[in-house]
């Protein structure tokens, strides 16, 4: 009886233990204290859980945790930051899987006496965990490059796979009515997992944030189904905060990119259009490292534009040297962060903030904004489409209404590139051939290598 | 049994509004490790695991909780320790500069 209370006051604790996690994680200060607020409900969670009467052998539950600890603790350690959303796909992977695989035990375990409840909360977390599970593999893949992150498309796609998910939830619905039936449960399982690969199949790179923050909420949705079939509030507590997480970020997401969900799940945005026409050559003004660093010296406030190409050149801490030495020289440097910049939410704000720079200085899209006609210099590194002003005003171009940072507003604009390729949406940036544009062309990493070369030179002749 | 479902649907819809509520308030500066604590925090499907892989009931049972076992543990480890890591690395500007 004892244990029956312990179990049960552990449990709500944690979920209470849990909220606050969440809660205290919404602003950098108090962050950490979140973490552990997390991890001791874990803790007490899981304490409660292994004293329960129901639980007969500890031995495979043991090599559970020994072998998890060693898959998971490596990936959190050593993974380099650039690859979170890596670790992120496969986080949900591995969740959507366990809710999966435990719902199948549930169902064979129970296959004569399940109520119609019961049933049909097992074939929701199933179909969701299974299908995460694979749609998780999917984008890991793709963020990977083990997969080509293009999407692929082809002809009657969409009711192919629509068609195929409904029979998978016809089936599941049949057995609902007749759980006996167990001959049919495979084939929802299997259907599932089908769905999962085709679903992602079509979706491009660029939407990654999106298809990552969406199989996040399904993972969040599938642990909560657990919770209905076993009962479990702490797992229903714990599986909606995931589930709402992950939908409020695609929600940002898909508002960051002007999409709907249905857009980014059918679309097949992303592909590399062949734009007919409009190729005329128009001349881009180019310029060395040595004339941008006469233009940043002079300036007094510079905005700093980051994309994921910033990451891929490997130039975080070179541009974190060029932050340093503008800064002592007393000019105002800020950081514009587009809510799609990097390959999960937020992303980019991590790789700066490993690279040193201090996250007051990291400014949101709707702040920064305002201030880029006061700005001297913007300096885009990487990034593409969230800088292109077609996107305001443009109503041919596939982005749009798209919200994209105002780099075309400030006196300067320099942007770092290392050719005239289009970006991940595959279209023309008219921001490049404005007069105020100075194209340095370079890899990212060696060119502002080059400027805080210059800007140091010229520093100590004076 | 119409009244666990009630208790449980009650439970859910309550602890979804406090998750919009609470989530809608985390900076777009934190999304990644928010990503990631949920992430850990939904790892608790590791208590229902647990109970499957303790359980002994049948063979395939045994199997399929020591798998989910091993996932839902990689993600509670995983999770808390990569959160960690990043939010480590937030820091102010140091007040000389």
């Amino acid at each position: 009886m004892i244990a029956t209370y312990f179990t049960q006051v552990s449990y709500i604790i944690a979920a209470a233990l849990f909220i606050l996690s969440l809660k205290w994680l919404s602003h950098p200060g108090t962050a950490r204290r979140g973490v552990r607020a997390g991890e001791i409900g874990m803790a007490l969670a899981i304490a409660g859980t292994l004293v329960q009467s129901g639980i007969v052998s500890y031995q495979w539950i043991l090599v559970g945790f020994v072998l998890g600890t060693a898959i998971g603790l490596p990936m959190a350690v050593w993974m380099p930051m650039t690859h979170v959303p890596q670790r992120t796909a496969l986080s949900h992977a591995f969740g959507a899987l366990a809710a999966g695989l435990v719902g199948t035990s549930e169902y064979y375990l129970h296959t004569t006496d399940l109520s119609t409840f019961t049933m049909a909360v097992l074939s929701l977390e199933v179909i969701l965990g299974f299908l995460t599970f694979t749609g998780s593999l999917m984008a890991f893949g793709k963020l990977q490059d083990l997969v080509p992150s293009r999407p692929l498309v082809y002809k009657g796609q969409n009711a192919v796979n629509l068609s195929l998910f409904a029979v998978a939830v016809g089936t599941a619905v049949y057995l609902v009515m007749h759980p006996g039936r167990s001959e049919l449960f495979p084939v929802v399982a299997g259907l599932s997992l089908l769905f999962g690969v085709l679903l992602i199949i079509p979706i491009g790179g660029a939407d990654m944030p999106t298809v990552v923050s969406l199989l996040n909420s399904y993972a969040g949705l599938s642990a909560a189904a657990m919770g209905f079939a076993l009962d479990n509030n702490l797992l229903i507590v714990a599986g909606a905060l995931d589930g709402s997480s992950g939908f409020i970020l695609s929600v940002i997401m898909c508002r960051a990119m002007n999409r709907s969900f249905s857009n980014v799940l059918f679309g097949g945005f992303g592909q590399v259009r062949v734009v007919a026409g409009e190729m005329e050559k128009r001349s881009v003004r180019s310029a060395t490292a040595e004339e941008a660093a006469g233009i940043l010296e002079a300036a007094s406030s510079v905005v700093i534009v980051p994309g994921y190409g910033m990451a891929v050149a490997q130039a975080q801490h070179k541009v974190r040297e060029l932050y340093d030495i503008l800064t002592r020289r007393g000019t105002e440097v800020k950081f514009a962060i587009h809510p799609v910049a990097g390959r999960m939410p937020g992303h980019m704000n991590v790789l700066l903030a490993e690279a040193d720079i201090p996250y007051d200085r990291l400014v949101e899209m709707e702040e920064v904004n305002p201030e880029f006609p006061q700005a001297d210099v913007a300096l885009v590194i990487g990034a593409n489409d969230v800088t292109n002003p077609a996107a305001r005003h443009d109503k041919t171009s596939p982005i749009f209404g798209m919200p994209i940072l105002d780099v075309d507003k400030a006196r300067t604009v320099m942007v770092i590139k290392r050719g005239m390729s289009p970006g991940f949406a595959g279209i023309d940036n008219e921001l490049y051939y404005t007069d105020k544009t100075m194209m340095l062309f370079g890899d990212a990493k060696v060119f502002v290598g080059e400027l805080v070369k210059e800007l140091t030179g010229s520093h100590v002749r004076v | 049994m119409p009244s666990s479902l009630e208790s449980a649907l009650f439970v859910f819809v309550l602890a979804t509004f406090v998750g919009f509520e609470v989530i809608r308030r985390v900076s777009p500066l934190l999304h990644t490790p928010l990503m990631s604590l949920t992430n850990a925090i939904s790892a608790i499907s590791l208590v229902g695991s647990i109970a499957i892989a303790g359980a002994e009931k049948s063979h395939l049972s045994t199997v399929l909780g020591t798998i989910a076992v091993v996932c839902s543990m990689a993600n509670v480890i995983g999770g808390f320790v990569i959160t960690d890591r990043m939010l480590k690395m937030f820091k102010k500007r140091e007040p000389d500069r």
